[in-house]
């Protein structure tokens, strides 16, 4: 509780505090006798000729809840953090309700997640509940990047296709929500000769998918392939153990054509997706799990 | 004007006296007659509404039921959300231009005939009547030594108050909670914390308030009190006492002649004070205590009948009829005075205006969201895509289907699913892609374009088919 500069300023600003409580109790003490003035029980002000200040009592209950205010403001200040930086008898923080508050929170969605508990992915995705719950899952924690409708965008995998960098059983999904991934390709330019030899192999990877290429180059840049089958393979299928893509489909992560691949090739590329396991519980991420796996695997209710 | 006697001091040391005083009991005694009964009839109205409505059923649910964790407003056939808080603030508006104008005609009738103060305050003094009797009975009792009669008499009154002010308690709850659930959870001891803490909160301030502190509501805690005379002017219809025709009082035989005696109308009977809720003596002229509750009209109207003078020394009246002697016809044709006409203006446009748009309320609403993560995607050969995400909202309560399409851009599709479900009284996102082929996406150039999602509601069986058109932008990306 260091919420002040010095100590000083704790105790200047506790004493204003409780001499400002005294104070109240002593104007109403101080205000609440008078001698009265004109016999007809006025001031004796008057104004505009005819306009006469009265005594008109306050209600003694009015001067009692008063009274009750202050002292009640007394115990809050004696009970709750208030007081200068004295942190009161309670010992409440806002950062101690919050925890309390989460560990509520938690234990009513436990129940919430009970059913679904040990289920596999696949009787999940016909859950429409689970489902549900998913899809909000879903849009609050992963949309941002891979889109609401889950098909992703340039260096954001497309999720509802059958194409996985890791692998797309339920139990790899879990396990990429939970740890992240990160996706590293270092520059290749030097291992495959530089120079030329950049757009030739370009060519070639393009030729695996069947995808417009000049064929010439692309037969000058298949021995130069070598040093990308490390990863990627001998056929370009790729490698879900290193998350390395396929190159023989039509799935381009970071780009389609000539200048796209050649910029990979040259400058490498690391992405990043974060770990999910300290923002959600494990329930969460097996049904989230569930749903992301549903979405390309067309079981999921009601799409 | 209030006159406090006070003991004459000594010349000396005058005494000085005690600002915060003890609140003075007040025994209103019983009255009848035109505005009492008014007064009933709006009690039974008001709370034949208040106790009753939470029992009626709608569509298998409460038919006014605010539900507060769903967020559902249920009111009859109507379900709110909170979107439709704007529906609020205009029934506050009409609550308050209404309040504004028949102030101005006629006073603080709301306070002596509709406010809940004043109704319950009837009641409760009803039942005290039962149990301890009329005013000088009542005032006997609480100056009697405690004995078997005064306690059983005291004991039964509370006990009554107490229950009515529970039952009111549960009635306001259950306008949240179905109320034929949280009486099987008070008979099971099963009510929740929360729904306890209301139930003995308002049921302890019914009790409190309309039991105890009675004209102190009205006098130290109210704010309409406070402004009400702010809407005042000399046209205002007010309870007044008519000096000209009573003064100067005095007691006198029935068979006498007035005139001859040099005396008014006022026999001096002192029965309007007796009456009065707040205490005061309305022969003193208007003071801010006056709830306008016409009790002393009721009262004095009777005695004026006995003495067989004409009736009207306490009536509602104008100032200004009061002062030029006006007849009726001259008092109401001050009426449509520049104030008054504001004031209805006002209120019959905001009524207006809310009856319309009531009337033309949508029975579902659409948010329509940007994805933010990527403005814009291209696919296959050259076509642009967008996602959006289209929140559907359905305020009714049978389970709809709705169809999204896309209009405002030459060849614009939606490439995702085009309809969702929606269960009653329920809200579902649904993300939407819409694709712009190649040529357009050229043709519009870089940058955002308007376009318009068409949401239509399926026409089935229940409803009709219905339309709502909600605009966005198209990202093209350089």
């Amino acid at each position: 509780m260091s919420d002040f500069f010095n100590h000083g300023w704790s105790v200047f600003v506790a004493a204003v505090t409780v001499v400002s409580l005294i104070a109240c109790l002593w104007l109403l003490i101080v205000a609440s006798r008078r001698v009265p003035m004109a016999d007809d029980g006025s001031t004796g002000h008057v104004w505009d000729g005819d306009l006469k200040e009265m005594n008109n009592p306050l209600p003694r209950w009015w001067a009692v809840l008063f009274v009750v205010t202050v002292f009640a403001g007394g115990g809050y200040l004696a009970m709750y953090p208030g007081l200068g930086s004295h942190p009161g008898q309670l010992g409440w923080t806002s950062e101690r309700e919050f925890q309390d508050e989460q560990a509520k929170a938690r234990e009513a969605m436990a129940a919430q997640y009970a059913p679904f508990k040990g289920q596999p992915a696949e009787a999940l995705a016909k859950d429409t509940t689970a489902m549900g719950i998913g899809e909000r899952l879903f849009l609050n924690n992963c949309a941002a990047c891979h889109g609401s409708d889950a098909r992703g965008s340039k260096g954001f995998p497309d999720l509802t296709d059958r194409d996985w960098l890791y692998g797309g059983t339920p139990a790899i999904i879990e396990e990429t929500i939970r740890k992240g991934r990160h996706g590293m390709m270092p520059p290749m330019a030097e291992a495959i000769g530089g120079g030329a030899n950049v757009s030739n192999v370009a060519n070639y990877v393009l030729s695996l998918s069947g995808s417009p290429h000049d064929w010439v180059k692309a037969m000058d840049g298949k021995e130069k392939f070598a040093a990308c089958a490390a990863c990627h393979g001998v056929g370009g299928k790729g490698n879900p153990a290193l998350g390395a893509p396929n190159l023989t489909d039509k799935v381009w992560l970071h780009g389609w054509g000539e200048q796209a691949i050649t910029q990979i090739v040259t400058q490498g590329k690391s992405s990043m997706m974060p770990a999910h396991e300290s923002r959600l519980t494990d329930e969460q991420i097996h049904v989230l799990a569930a749903y992301v796996w549903g979405l390309s695997n067309g079981a999921a209710a009601g799409r | 004007m209030k006159v406090i006697p006070i003991v004459p001091a000594a010349e000396e040391e005058p005494r000085s006296i005690w600002l915060y005083e003890k609140q003075k009991k007040i025994h209103p005694r019983s009255v009848t007659g035109r505005f009492a009964r008014w007064r009933w009839i709006m009690v039974w109205l008001t709370q034949l509404v208040f106790y009753g409505l939470p029992w009626l059923t709608w569509n298998d649910r409460p038919a006014v039921l605010f539900d507060l964790d769903a967020r559902r407003f249920y009111i009859f056939e109507l379900v709110l959300h909170p979107q439709d808080f704007i529906f609020l603030t205009a029934l506050l508006i009409i609550s308050a231009y209404g309040l504004f104008l028949f102030t101005a005609v006629a006073g603080r009738l709301w306070c002596g005939f509709t406010c809940p103060q004043t109704v319950y305050t009837e009641i409760f003094l009803w039942v005290e009547r039962r149990f301890e009797g009329d005013r000088l009975a009542r005032m006997r009792l609480d100056a009697a030594p405690w004995s078997w009669n005064k306690a059983w008499r005291k004991t039964g009154k509370q006990a009554a108050w107490l229950a009515i002010g529970l039952w009111t308690g549960i009635s306001f709850v259950g306008y949240f909670t179905p109320i034929r659930e949280l009486t099987g959870e008070i008979a099971s001891f099963g009510l929740g914390p929360w729904e306890s803490f209301w139930v003995l909160f308002y049921g302890f301030a019914t009790y409190g308030n309309a039991g105890y502190l009675r004209e102190q509501v009205c006098l130290y805690m109210c704010p309409y009190a406070r402004f009400q005379s702010a809407m005042f002017d000399r046209d205002t219809m007010i309870v007044s006492y008519d000096p000209q025709r009573g003064e100067a009082r005095g007691s006198r035989s029935r068979k006498a002649d007035p005139k001859a005696l040099g005396l008014g109308d006022c026999i001096d009977c002192s029965l309007c004070v007796q009456v009065c809720p707040t205490g005061i003596d309305i022969r003193d002229g208007l003071q801010y205590q006056c709830i306008s509750c016409a009790a002393c009209v009721d009262v004095c109207d009777g005695v004026m009948d006995k003495m067989q003078y004409p009736r009207g020394l306490i009536r509602f009246a104008t100032q200004n009829g009061l002062v030029n002697r006006w007849s009726r016809a001259q008092v109401l044709r001050r009426v449509f005075r520049p104030r008054v006409l504001v004031y209805s203006g006002v209120l019959v446009l905001i009524a207006g205006a809310f009856v319309t748009s009531m009337l033309l309320r949508s029975p579902f609403k659409v948010d329509v969201v940007r994805d933010r993560g990527a403005l814009a995607r291209l696919v296959g050969d050259g076509q642009v895509e967008n996602v959006y995400r289209l929140q559907v909202m359905n305020a009714t309560e049978r389970a709809q289907r709705y169809r999204v399409t896309v209009e405002g851009l030459d060849g614009a599709v939606i490439s995702s699913a085009d309809s969702l479900d929606v269960g009653s009284a329920d809200a579902r996102w649904l993300p939407v892609s819409v694709r712009v082929p190649f040529e357009t996406a050229t043709a519009l150039g870089p940058g955002a374009h308007p376009l318009k999602f068409r949401i239509e509601r399926q026409h089935d069986g229940a409803d009709a088919a219905a339309t709502v058109v909600e605009k966005s932008t198209f990202v093209v990306p350089r």
